[in-house]
């Protein structure tokens, strides 16, 4: 299948980008890496009449400290949120989730705010922007907001941007020396999507969980925090009893349906599997070390 | 028919100057207009692999892109690869190992093979079947593949004083 006709602009600015949009009279679309938008463009799912290419624009690239914040220009390829030392030492969950994004020539190109603007449920970086607590700097024309992961994922592709708005930088608050952070996936096969996906951030007082974040991807509409499964071990040694009450409250987070692959049920017993290995390995007070591991 | 629009890149280490319609894919681009069909397109949708291209020294999906969006950058095809030997060793050990049978693949693992190899000169045969990951082959069922990447990594290892490729042009080191 070839895109429906349509004119392209390549944007020098975020300002350049923002007015061509506004002058497309809700005909336009934003394009970054292009790793989702080209197959349904190519696929005439979309068939916008502008694509403003917005890769260009070096306001969005870059990734910085400022602080105890991390600062991710939304043109970061996932290539390299897998190689940044930045990204390894100070967001490590993103650096563990990062090789289980697509296939190499695919990360080469997508984008981390192309993924979290689309906020297909069953990618990886939206869902860990909940478990690290990240905030989203978002440009328009009348101005820049932020606003926090929490909240923004609303329906299935349903974010809180609104129409030529552009995601500009993810802030993520710096990893601790006192955090510990793991994430797995199940698939049929590598690189494939995920059946169940997720990804936790605790921050621990000696053995007990202070706070912890836990986040599921695959599991419903939209990328998911398992609150109870949350609460259910605040405050706790992660005991063999502790994860079990977790693997049990997330009856009450998670609520699966059936589809063409998986029953719901099996997803819901996949991912107590792997909430449960999930904080086994977040219970080993080294499991930090194992950076490598992918 | 939409508005064709100029576009100016280097495909093969040569300047092209094209007219083009903006949808037209990078992929159709280089194949029609071009004429280098060693670029190959299966899914068009960015899962098989075989359309691989270099996009300024990155393995890059040429379906998953318009050529205007490659306005101003270097192009490299499997053509330019081979043509200026970059790879000569891996087409020799594909060809030693039975590492194709049909060979629609071919040009997209020669594509991620030298990837691969330019980022991590001694990868695992895990760290490669992960690099293949987006790379599909009907045929041979991966194993003389990798076979293959191995046997390069390793002959190019016993050669350190001599540059693997002398011509090679910024490959990323990511």
């Amino acid at each position: 299948m070839k895109a429906r006709a349509f004119k392209y602009f390549r944007a020098e600015s975020l300002e350049d980008a923002l007015q061509a949009f506004d002058r497309a009279g809700g005909e336009g679309c934003y394009l970054a890496g292009g790793q989702s938008l080209v197959p349904s463009l190519s696929l005439r799912l979309q068939a916008p009449k502008l694509l403003i290419d917005i890769s260009r624009i070096t306001a969005l690239a870059g990734i910085s400290r400022s602080g105890n914040v991390l600062r991710v220009g939304a043109l970061t390829r996932h290539a390299e949120m897998l190689t940044s030392p930045e990204i390894a030492r100070h967001a490590p969950l993103l650096r563990r989730a990062a090789p289980f994004v697509a296939h190499p020539a695919i990360r080469n190109m997508g984008t981390f705010g192309g993924t979290i603007a689309l906020a297909d449920p069953s990618a990886e970086f939206p869902a860990m922007t909940l478990a690290t607590d990240a905030e989203f700097e978002i440009a328009s024309l009348a101005g820049t907001r932020t606003t926090k992961a929490d909240g923004f994922f609303r329906g299935l592709f349903e974010t809180g941007l609104q129409p030529g708005e552009i995601l500009t930088a993810i802030n993520i608050p710096c990893f601790g020396a006192a955090d510990r952070c793991v994430f797995d996936e199940l698939a049929r096969r590598r690189g494939d999507y995920a059946l169940v996906g997720a990804g936790v951030q605790a921050n621990f007082t000696q053995d007990l969980v202070s706070k912890v974040r836990i986040a599921f991807l695959s599991v419903g509409p939209t990328p998911l925090r398992a609150r109870h499964a949350e609460a259910a071990i605040t405050g706790r040694a992660l005991s063999a009893d502790a994860i079990s009450d977790a693997q049990a409250a997330l009856g009450d987070d998670l609520d699966p349906e059936d589809n063409e692959e998986t029953s719901a049920t099996m997803r819901m017993h996949l991912a107590r599997v792997l909430l449960g290995r999930l904080l086994g390995r977040l219970s080993q007070p080294d499991c930090m070390r194992q950076d490598e591991v992918t | 028919m939409s508005e064709r629009v100029p576009i100016e890149l280097e495909v093969n280490g040569e300047a092209v100057a094209k007219y083009v319609e903006p949808r037209l894919s990078l992929a159709d681009f280089l194949r029609e207009e071009l004429e280098l069909t060693g670029t190959h397109q299966g899914c068009e949708m960015g899962a098989c692999g075989a359309c691989l291209v270099l996009l300024n020294g990155k393995a890059v999906h040429s379906c998953l892109m318009f050529a205007v969006q490659a306005h101003g950058d270097h192009v490299e095809t499997v053509e330019g690869l081979s043509q200026r030997k970059a790879i000569a060793d891996i087409q020799q050990a594909f060809h030693n190992n039975n590492a194709l049978q049909c060979g629609f693949c071919t040009a997209g693992m020669l594509v991620t093979a030298h990837e691969l190899l330019s980022r991590n000169t001694t990868p695992t045969r895990t760290e490669i079947r992960d690099g293949l990951s987006g790379n599909y082959c009907r045929c041979t069922g991966y194993q003389a593949i990798v076979d293959a990447i191995v046997s390069v990594a390793r002959s190019r290892a016993g050669n350190v004083d001599t540059p693997a490729s002398p011509g090679e042009r910024g490959v990323a080191s990511s």
